[in-house]
């Protein structure tokens, strides 16, 4: 068994996910309205920022066109988190039904399997939006291009996604002692996406520090984005800290990790 | 009225149960009424001036009057009555000696209650501990305020309740739910005041209902709609209070006479 590969390691989640995603496409009707609907919110998100810049020609130190990007990186990141471990918050609907038991007795990791438990297609709907909004923003922006811009923007989705993922796994993990209170980690999933697509200027301090280094969605996209504008005047957002988006992401693991662990630990089983 | 205020009390009571999650739903509109209450600052301090009437005060009040309500006034919807139609429960709902409509108004008034009790409360005491938001001006807007409130619960319960009862006619209703919840966000002013929209899109909110789901009350709390204009903002809510209950009544007639429930 130890020199199988990893690729057959890997082929029970690649069957599962393949027959979540066939599933899915089964009822045609009902998944493009599906679709439809994640584009609305996506739509809908993107009018919060345009009606404001209706206004006003800053906000937080950014014009239309950086908090454009801004809002594209976030969203990207959100929707690919989503998308991939975004039905974790189904977990306390699992706990109360007694369903987590059942997934304890297959042959493979508790996480692993809930994580392929589902793959919500539906929300390519948001991601096409936040993928339209990358683009004009990219090509509206007067940005210095160079191999360094396009390997941080890479860099900074794949580490985005991480770092949304892990916020989700880490409210999952709160999750078997909340129960009940399964909205306090709304708190910090979708608060924090919701405080990511702002420019980190308009927060006072203590709450700059918050999503910084706590739930550090700062990360996700606005450090990037000051840098890959090359905007000046944020003494807190230094060019260079945009390539620590990877740590960030690693530190929200670690917590994500331990958060986890804690709450698989608590939990007793269903009875019975 | 005797059996509509014990359905109000039963529905105050079934929501009460789970305390953790009211603490918990305080918290998450906490969350997010700081990163809003921010965001809007932020733009108050770009513009240098009010924003379609909104100073800093009047703005935060606007921010945590919307968190805090956003328990009580039921903007996302329900599914209970949707799902008894598919189901064929609501026979039964159509056998008991009250109107249908009138028993989940009942239940909804009762949800709101402890809703605004358990995480309105809390919610706008903090933003107002922490914030200098403005207060209403005068015992009339704390009185027009509260039956703005009352109305805007109202609305919001028998928009929804038409969305339900469509149940009878189409297998899966979650497409209309969808669209009504997205416009109803951003429509109702709970993202942004719907005076800052652009001219076009705040004419759309405007003819429709969902400002007087949130707009309407948060506005006469915050003090930004005084005197007179509190007399029509709150006409306009009744006026949607009773055109969407009296479209409920049509739909849910025509609906009883297209139920067919099977078995025995």
């Amino acid at each position: 068994m130890a020199d199988e590969s990893l690729s057959e390691r890997l082929r029970p989640y690649r069957v599962l996910l393949a027959s979540r995603a066939r599933a899915q496409m089964q009822y045609r009707a009902s998944f493009v309205t599906d679709i439809l609907g994640t584009v609305g919110v996506g739509l809908a998100e993107f009018a919060e920022v345009w009606v404001i810049f209706h206004n006003v020609d800053v906000l937080g130190g950014l014009d239309f066109t950086a908090a454009l990007l801004v809002f594209a990186l976030s969203n990207l990141a959100f929707s690919l988190a989503d998308m991939f471990v975004g039905h974790l918050d189904q977990l306390p609907r699992f706990i109360r039904a007694g369903q987590v038991d059942a997934f304890y007795v297959r042959p493979l990791p508790l996480l692993a399997q809930l994580m392929t438990s589902d793959l919500s297609l539906r929300r390519v709907g948001r991601l096409a939006v936040a993928l339209v909004a990358l683009t004009v923003a990219l090509v509206t922006a007067p940005i210095a291009w160079s191999a360094a811009t396009v390997a941080l923007i890479v860099l900074t989705v794949v580490s985005g996604t991480a770092i949304f993922s892990a916020l989700f796994t880490a409210a999952g993990g709160l999750q078997f002692f909340l129960v009940d209170g399964s909205e306090f980690t709304n708190a910090f999933t979708y608060g924090g996406s919701y405080a990511a697509q702002q420019s980190q200027q308009v927060f006072p301090g203590p709450l700059r520090i918050f999503w910084t280094f706590v739930a550090p969605t700062a990360f996700v996209a606005y450090i990037p984005a000051v840098a890959v504008l090359g905007l000046p005047g944020d003494r807190l957002a230094p060019h260079w800290l945009a390539w620590c988006t990877p740590l960030a992401a690693l530190l929200a693991w670690a917590i994500a990790g331990l958060c986890w662990r804690l709450g698989t630990r608590h939990y007793q089983g269903a009875g019975g | 009225m005797r059996t509509f205020w014990l359905l109000v009390r039963a529905g105050f009571r079934r929501h009460s149960t789970y305390r953790l999650a009211l603490l918990a739903g305080v918290t998450t509109n906490s969350v997010f009424g700081f990163i809003r209450a921010s965001v809007l600052l932020a733009a108050l301090a770009s513009a240098g001036s009010a924003i379609g009437g909104y100073d800093a005060p009047t703005a935060l009040a606007f921010v945590w009057w919307g968190q805090a309500l956003l328990g009580t006034v039921n903007l996302w919807g329900f599914a209970e009555v949707k799902d008894r139609v598919r189901t064929g429960d609501i026979a039964v709902d159509f056998l008991r000696p009250v109107d249908p409509q009138m028993a989940y108004l009942a239940g909804d008034l009762g949800r709101a209650g402890i809703n605004l009790v358990g995480r309105g409360v809390p919610a706008i005491l903090l933003g107002g501990l922490l914030f200098d938001l403005a207060w209403p001006p005068s015992a009339l807007s704390w009185v027009a305020g509260a039956v703005s409130v009352v109305l805007a619960v109202v609305v919001a319960f028998a928009g929804n309740f038409v969305i339900n009862l469509l149940a009878f006619w189409l297998v899966e209703i979650r497409g209309i739910t969808l669209l009504w919840m997205i416009t109803g966000g951003l429509l109702c002013g709970l993202y942004l005041p719907v005076p800052w929209f652009p001219t076009w899109l705040r004419t759309i909110a405007n003819w429709s209902p969902f400002p007087s789901m949130l707009q309407n009350p948060i506005d006469i709390l915050a003090g930004r709609v005084v005197g007179t204009d509190i007399a029509s903002a709150v006409a306009v809510q009744v006026f949607w209070a009773v055109a969407l209950l009296g479209l409920g009544q049509l739909v849910l007639r025509a609906g009883r006479r297209r139920l067919e429930v099977q078995g025995g």
